[in-house]
């Protein structure tokens, strides 16, 4: 097995998950009804906690940093998420959208992730499955909603898909050594990921009364897996270790 | 979880208790007395209703602005044994809000209602919310110490006569004494810890003493509700009463911890088993109630622009409203 290339594999999707549930948390009290504030913190309680436990693997099976020391006190370009998760929640549009694209592509690496050899990562697959189960309903209740609410609701609905689109196809960007796990049966393609993800959202896009895009015909935002991150990711790690670098030696 | 009832005409109108039915108003009274719970559907006297829905209404407020100060620091919050926490807290209060205005609905008044009087500065929310969490140890010195204020107060309320009102308390009070763990382990850390880490915690315990003195309103000799809330089980201890209860359980264990409580005249009296101290400065808790405090105006704007760029989500729901859908999942 390329053991690099899992801890990468293990590393981005913590890091997707990390900073997707930083962005989540900020609705918290923000919401457009009090319970959307609480299913989006309940949504980033469980990506934190997943990308706790992702992190936890790297540093016990790995020799990792301490989850904390891993997670909160590497430079930006340390982190290989993609740019999908960085970008500032906006409205409440395009943070649903964004819910909806990355859970639903969650879903179907976690799927594929259950039958991994290593089998920590199988595992943790198996337990996140249960709780994306209930983020993608989330979504797809509220795609459909708001799709086939008023023309409002629906013409913003489909600004930020066309808008985060480019952003969601970088979550398929392949690590390196991604071709060699692939081969030795580790981990499914991303590309065969991504025909999954597509499969799965563009009929619920289009009950929704939306326009699914021509994925063929966009160019993926890509860099994150390697490090090239968007304007914003900088002020969202430094504000993540705020208090930490206070004293990174103690316990708080 | 509760729905439908009695619609009043005028919530806002007030009926003194006098021009009530003097037969019906002694059998509700008699109820109260016995210990029975008054519900949605049963008969109860204008200025009860009316006092309930301020009373539920305002702690519901206060419930979501109080997620403000302490919501600010989830992003922040130092490792994912602190965020994990300050993530659930926060939600549970967010989720206190949600039970209460339910509860309150039960009275006859809607959440969109009671939110745009909150938003107008009609309907008033705990004063100590007005007041920053500065730093890391604002979060820690807040969730133990005002969540234990509010125990205290929220326990004593839960044996009052409003069904619905109580049911919401037994499960806030709960979720609460969470939230006191989760503050008292991280005030201990920090008291315990380095010397910045507890010059850090003394610092937002001195800022926060005031507000938590304040927590339980003004001496009751100027309270201007009295004793015919009482009477009702609506008010069930007087707010010195509160305090007094607050303290007697907390002050010991700050000092357990060698900080120090910024009121030189704060001690026991043995003989009358009273809690004596300075005054908290109650001018400055009028000028707070009156919209002067820190943090007023940004409390109330965060507020109505979360609603104004909500409105849109809110609509397209009421579109789709009498169409049941099924999730697609």
């Amino acid at each position: 097995m390329n053991t690099s290339a899992l801890e990468n594999y293990i590393l981005k999707t913590a890091d997707d998950l990390l900073v997707l549930g930083h962005r989540h948390s900020e609705w918290t009290a923000f919401g457009p009804v009090i319970e959307e504030d609480i299913a989006f913190c309940s949504m980033a309680q469980d990506k934190v906690g997943q990308a706790q436990a992702l992190y936890n693997v790297l540093h016990t099976t790995f020799g990792y940093d301490h989850p904390d020391t891993l997670a909160f006190l590497r430079e930006e370009g340390k982190y290989t998420c993609a740019q999908l998760v960085e970008l500032p929640n906006g409205g409440y549009d395009t943070s649903l959208m964004r819910h909806f694209l990355f859970d639903h592509a969650e879903r179907v690496r976690l799927a594929s992730l259950v039958s991994c050899p290593f089998e920590p990562l199988a595992n943790l697959a198996k337990k996140f499955k249960g709780e994306v189960e209930y983020h993608v309903l989330h979504a797809n209740t509220w795609i459909d909603q708001l799709g086939n609410g008023t023309e409002v609701s629906k013409a913003r609905m489909q600004t930020a898909l066309d808008e985060l689109a480019p952003y969601a196809l970088g979550l398929f960007e392949a690590i390196e050594g991604e071709q060699e796990l692939v081969e030795q049966g580790v981990v499914v393609s991303e590309q065969d990921l991504q025909a999954q993800w597509q499969a799965a959202i563009d009929p619920i896009l289009e009950k929704a009364g939306l326009a699914a895009p021509d994925w063929s015909s966009i160019t993926p935002v890509v860099g994150g897996r390697k490090g090239y991150h968007s304007e914003y990711l900088a002020p969202l790690v430094k504000e993540m270790s705020e208090v930490l670098v206070i004293d990174t030696e103690v316990e708080w | 979880m509760y729905g439908g009832g009695f619609i009043p005409d005028d919530i806002d109108k007030k009926v003194p208790v006098d021009q009530e039915d003097p037969v019906r108003l002694e059998e509700f009274q008699a109820r109260i007395d016995a210990g029975e719970k008054i519900e949605p559907h049963d008969w109860m006297p204008h200025e009860y209703r009316r006092q309930l829905i301020r009373l539920i209404e305002q702690h519901a407020h206060s419930e979501i602005i109080g997620a403000l100060p302490e919501g600010t620091w989830i992003t922040r919050a130092p490792g994912f044994r602190r965020k994990l926490s300050l993530l659930a807290k926060v939600q549970d209060e967010v989720g206190h809000a949600q039970l209460l205005y339910n509860a309150a609905e039960t009275l006859g008044k809607p959440r969109e209602a009671m939110i745009n009087d909150l938003l107008s500065g009609k309907s008033k929310y705990s004063n100590v919310f007005n007041y920053p969490a500065k730093t890391w140890a604002d979060t820690a010195v807040i969730a133990w110490l005002i969540d234990a204020a509010a125990i205290v107060n929220q326990t004593t309320n839960a044996k009052g006569s409003y069904g619905p009102y109580c049911r919401a308390l037994d499960r806030i009070c709960q979720e609460e004494s969470f939230h006191l763990f989760y503050g008292y382990e991280s005030v201990v850390t920090l008291a315990t810890g380095t010397e910045q880490q507890r010059a850090m915690v003394q610092e937002a315990l001195t800022r926060w003493w005031k507000p938590i003195m304040h927590f339980h309103g003004p001496p009751d000799t100027s309270s201007v509700h009295g004793n015919q809330l009482e009477r009702w089980k609506v008010k069930m201890a007087s707010n010195d009463a509160m305090r007094q209860t607050f303290l007697n359980m907390y002050v010991p264990k700050i000092w357990e911890l060698g900080l120090t409580v910024p009121d030189p005249d704060l001690k026991k009296n043995e003989e009358t088993g009273q809690w004596e101290f300075g005054d908290p400065d109650w001018d400055e808790f009028w000028e707070v109630i009156k919209g002067n405090g820190p943090c007023n105006h940004e409390r109330l704007q965060v507020r109505r622009k979360a609603e104004e760029d909500g409105r849109w989500v809110r609509e397209a729901l009421m579109a789709r409203s009498g169409k049941q859908v099924l999730p697609l999942s």
